[in-house]
């Protein structure tokens, strides 16, 4: 049934749900190909993985079971570079991107020859080009001298890195609103109307109507996508993260589990557990990962954490992203992810050319839900 | 240390005094009083400076909140003085921006 | 082995903590006293089991009437742990807690916060000099050092406190150069209103009076209806002047110390960690838990008591503090309902008695607008020295809470995790937005409320993950 689009709700181009690293990143990209954007944002108190995010911007391991996934990561890490700069020389803000490969260490042989397999069966299927090199105790102690002597080893993946998560936040949204973009947060939204050519998106006394509506509102995807003859399974699944005080600069490279901030702070994380919508902290997952934390680089043991804070991530049942225009609802375009700091140059890049009508540069075919209607 | 900005010590209950060193001088402090007190009474004025601009500070609500008053205490930084009593022979320094890891550390493990 | 269960468990030795887990104990309950001083007394009562100034008439009666109360205490069977630090509370009520360097749990049955207030911070240009201290620190380096601050002195804001420690310091001797008030005049008017509980409050009331009336008797240099205050340094960052406005004149005062005081707030970190609900109280202009009648939070089995659930004096606290105990002991099945009904009345009357002055004394001493939203150039997060200008900009680029300035800015990141800056930051997104500041809310607060090296957390992690 087509409904008449009201006529005191504001034009747009495009309505873009949610004002997170998914959602901001698009929108920018939908500027850049010269359309009228609005995002419209939570409030104070949401889920918001992005505030949760570690900050990698991280390459090796990702989609070993899916090529595609893979060579989606590589080209947003690959296109990190420039992104940076533009988010820079837009807003002054320096992301602290740095891209001289990431490690994952492994505390036992075991997890590193399983690493290792990995690793090297994602090379072959790559055709050979997947840089990585497998460090040993003494070749890792080499390059990270603070490492504990109680680890294994390390992958060392020549293609990742890291950044500043909440700088990145910060850096969109100046970008997005110096280059003309509409950001309104406290935005509850409601009813979703779609008629002939344009959707209406009713959020609390205000409405949109747009030519297309992106839906980037994370764990929010999965209540709002069915409007849209989309689908959004969904899961919240919690991270724990603690960050200790700014210390003098010791760890060059980013790690899977813990990494030293351009501000000097460690970040430690990397806990997964499914407990639903709770975004609290727990004593058990702190001590765990401070274990893990101090094991790998023993001169954290006397570095004092001074806080923590639990988010919840977005997890498909494979864990890989949606990409997907709407075959009932043409114009309707559901994204959501887990990595929103690696895609996200992606995302505002060939994703939003993608939104906009560009042909595009590679199959998204794979990232469609329907992959789990079985 | 300038002896003008030294908190002034009242006749008081006697209960003893601890030897310390603040900044490198040799202090007489009132034992069982805080390492930010001592450092008050010693002249030790600013006690630290902070990790991002480098401005200075010193103890600013003496019970545990604003965290200003981080001193090196025996090599150990970003020590809480007001939540910290001194003891006899303990060294105290002014800390100067962010942690820096300790020699200790950095030979342990290196 | 199965591990132990305390019926109670109290967190912070201040008056309400020392009179709840003293009664608690007395009717048989199994009670553990945390506190993270090396002493009982909170720090109304700091050091008062063994104060430092020679002469008792520096501190006077008040003080040292909490003595009765550390005394009490120390004729009980309570497990009492000095110098330890509460740093998580689970909703199992498992209390994870730092002693000497060292982490473990206790279980509780019941909890009760009794973690007191904090100084309302108190942001003006300059404040985070060396040399500006807050009156607070000032009298617990009296009442525990017996520690005076280097002069030229200057004594600048609002509240009980403000004329108390320059009453208690003119007494030691110490020469006050003067007493800034920064109390707006149209505090006078409005608490009016609130007149007939100050003249049923009138014993309180002529205290206070009384130090106005001797610090002037005394001499000293009191300039009422004071704004615009700012501290500037000098070549060294430390502490040379102290600029202000009176009665239209701009003044300048040098002096090497500086004593700020605004009034206290709850100290709601615990609470807050817990998600426990908050309410805003507008006449106080401080957030603190919502409780029922005997105390208890929304949470089950968690209470608070005394200043931590809302400023009332040490009085109040002490009394508040018995109560909730008999409420606890009534819950544990150790005190029939009609004898807790007969224990409680006379104290609800005291207690009734001692609020009545309450509204007045809190319209009187709302501090002033400029100490609520500073001016921009003001740091109000002194720990990561983000500016109220940045926290304004940020809610321009859409910023609705102080979640998201904190995201942007860092404010309320550092190892303060918010305490210097939360009512701040709030108060200034809510005049921004032109909202009410319960739409704004708080930081959302997690454990560790205080750091924490990563080898003691590290050290809980059960044997079998390791």
């Amino acid at each position: 049934m087509s409904v008449r689009l009201r006529a005191d709700c504001r034009e747009t181009d495009v309505t873009v749900i949610g004002g997170g690293l998914v959602g901001l990143a698009i929108a920018l990209g939908l500027i850049r190909n010269g359309l009228k954007v609005t995002v419209l944002d939570e409030g104070d108190i949401a889920l918001r993985a992005s505030r949760g995010n570690f900050g990698l911007v991280w390459v090796q391991g990702k989609g070993d079971t899916c090529p595609e996934y893979a060579q989606l990561s590589r080209l947003s890490a690959r296109l990190w570079g420039s992104f940076a700069q533009e988010l820079e020389s837009c807003t002054g803000i320096d992301v602290q991107l740095s891209q001289q490969g990431g490690l994952l260490i492994c505390l036992d042989d075991a997890e590193l020859e399983q690493r290792q397999r990995m690793l090297c069966a994602m090379r072959e299927q790559a055709g050979g080009d997947y840089p990585f090199k497998v460090l040993d105790y003494a070749q890792l102690k080499a390059l990270v001298p603070a490492v504990g002597p109680r680890v294994a080893g390390a992958t060392l993946g020549l293609e990742d890195g890291h950044l500043n998560p909440l700088l990145l936040l910060r850096a969109l949204a100046e970008a997005f609103i110096a280059r003309g973009g509409k950001l309104l947060s406290n935005a509850s939204i409601g009813e979703i109307r779609q008629q002939d050519g344009g959707f209406s998106v009713v959020a609390g006394d205000d409405c949109w109507n747009s030519a297309k509506v992106v839906l980037a509102a994370g764990l929010g995807n999965k209540a709002l996508a069915p409007q849209l003859g989309l689908s959004a399974p969904v899961q919240p699944n919690r991270g724990q993260i603690l960050v200790t005080e700014r210390i003098q600069p010791f760890l060059h490279y980013p790690t899977g589990h813990v990494r030293q901030t351009g501000d000097g702070t460690m970040q430690l994380g990397d806990s997964k557990e499914d407990v639903g919508f709770n975004s609290g902290t727990t004593t058990e997952v702190m001590a765990q990962i401070a274990h893990r934390a101090t094991r790998m680089f023993p001169l954290l043991e006397n570095v004092r954490m001074v806080r923590a804070w639990g988010a919840l991530r977005v997890m498909t049942p494979d864990g890989y992203p949606i990409y997907e225009e709407s075959r009932v609802c043409p114009g309707a375009f559901l994204v959501t992810c887990h990595s929103g700091v690696t895609l996200g140059a992606a995302h505002s890049g060939p994703i939003a050319d993608w939104i906009a009508g560009k042909p595009e540069s590679f199959s998204l075919e794979v990232f469609r839900a329907a992959r789990f209607d079985v | 240390m300038q002896h003008d900005l030294m908190f002034k010590r009242l006749e008081n209950e006697g209960c003893g005094t601890v030897l310390v060193e603040i900044d490198g001088a040799a202090f007489h402090a009132r034992a069982g009083e805080t390492v930010a007190a001592a450092v008050l009474a010693a002249g030790m004025i600013p006690s630290r400076t902070t990790p991002l601009s480098g401005s200075s500070r010193a103890p600013y609500c003496m019970m545990g909140v604003c965290f200003e008053c981080l001193v090196e205490v025996d090599g150990v930084p970003n020590v809480q003085g007001c939540m910290t009593l001194v003891v006899e022979g303990m060294k105290i320094l002014p800390q100067t921006g962010a942690r820096h890891l300790s020699m200790a550390e950095q030979e342990m493990y290196s | 082995m199965s591990e132990r269960i305390y019926d109670l468990v109290v967190v912070g030795a201040g008056p309400a903590g020392m009179a709840a887990a003293t009664t608690a104990c007395q009717h048989g309950l199994d009670v553990a006293l945390l506190d993270e001083q090396a002493a009982p007394g909170g720090q109304i009562y700091r050091s008062v089991g063994k104060p430092a100034p020679a002469d008792t008439r520096v501190l006077g009666p008040d003080y040292y009437y909490g003595r009765k109360l550390v005394d009490a205490l120390q004729h009980t069977q309570i497990d009492y742990f000095s110098s330890t630090t509460v740093w998580d509370i689970s909703s199992e009520r498992v209390l994870s807690v730092s002693i000497g360097g060292h982490s473990r749990t206790l279980r509780a049955a019941k909890i009760l916060l009794a973690t007191g207030a904090q100084e309302r911070p108190v942001p003006f240009p300059g404040w985070t000099l060396p040399g500006v201290m807050s009156c607070g620190a000032a009298q617990i380096l009296l009442k525990s050092s017996a520690l005076t601050p280097p002069g030229p002195l200057v004594l600048a804001g609002s509240g009980p406190l403000l004329l108390l420690i320059a009453w208690q310091l003119h007494k030691a001797g110490v020469s006050i150069s003067a007493v800034l008030d920064t109390t707006p005049s149209a505090n006078y008017f409005k608490a009016l209103r609130h007149g007939l509980g100050a003249l049923r409050g009138w014993r309180m009331l002529l205290k206070g009076l009384g130090y106005l009336v001797s610090l002037r008797k005394a001499g000293i240099n009191m300039l009422s209806g004071v704004t615009k205050l700012r501290a500037d340094a000098d070549s060294s960052g430390r502490l040379a002047q102290v600029h202000f406005q009176q009665q239209g004149h701009s003044r300048v005062i040098n002096c090497k110390s500086l004593l700020v005081h605004q009034g206290v707030v709850p100290n709601v970190q615990l609470t807050r960690a817990m998600d426990a609900r908050h309410l805003w109280h507008e006449q106080q202009q401080c957030w603190h838990p919502q409780t029922d009648a005997w105390g208890e939070t929304s949470i089950d089995g968690v209470f608070v008591a005394g200043d931590s659930a809302g400023i009332g004096g040490a009085l109040a606290a002490e009394h508040f503090g018995r109560l909730t105990a008999w409420q606890v002991a009534c819950q544990q099945g150790r005190l029939g309902s009609t004898e807790r009904d007969m224990l409680v009345r006379p104290v609800r009357q005291t207690l009734d008695r001692l609020m009545v002055i309450r509204p007045f004394l809190d319209v009187l001493y709302q501090p002033a607008v400029e100490f609520l939203l500073p001016v921009d150039e003001t740091i109000v997060c002194r720990c990561e020295e983000v500016s109220a200008g940045d926290i304004r900009r940020f809610v321009g680029l859409g910023c609705s809470g102080p979640n998201q300035t904190k995201a942007f800015s860092r404010a309320g990141m550092g190892p303060c995790q918010g305490r210097m800056c939360g009512l701040t930051v709030a108060q200034i997104i809510a005049a921004e937005r032109n909202v009410a500041i319960d739409q704004v809310g708080y930081y959302t607060i997690r454990a560790p409320i205080k750091p924490l090296s990563l080898g003691e957390l590290a050290s809980l992690v059960s044997h079998g993950d390791k």
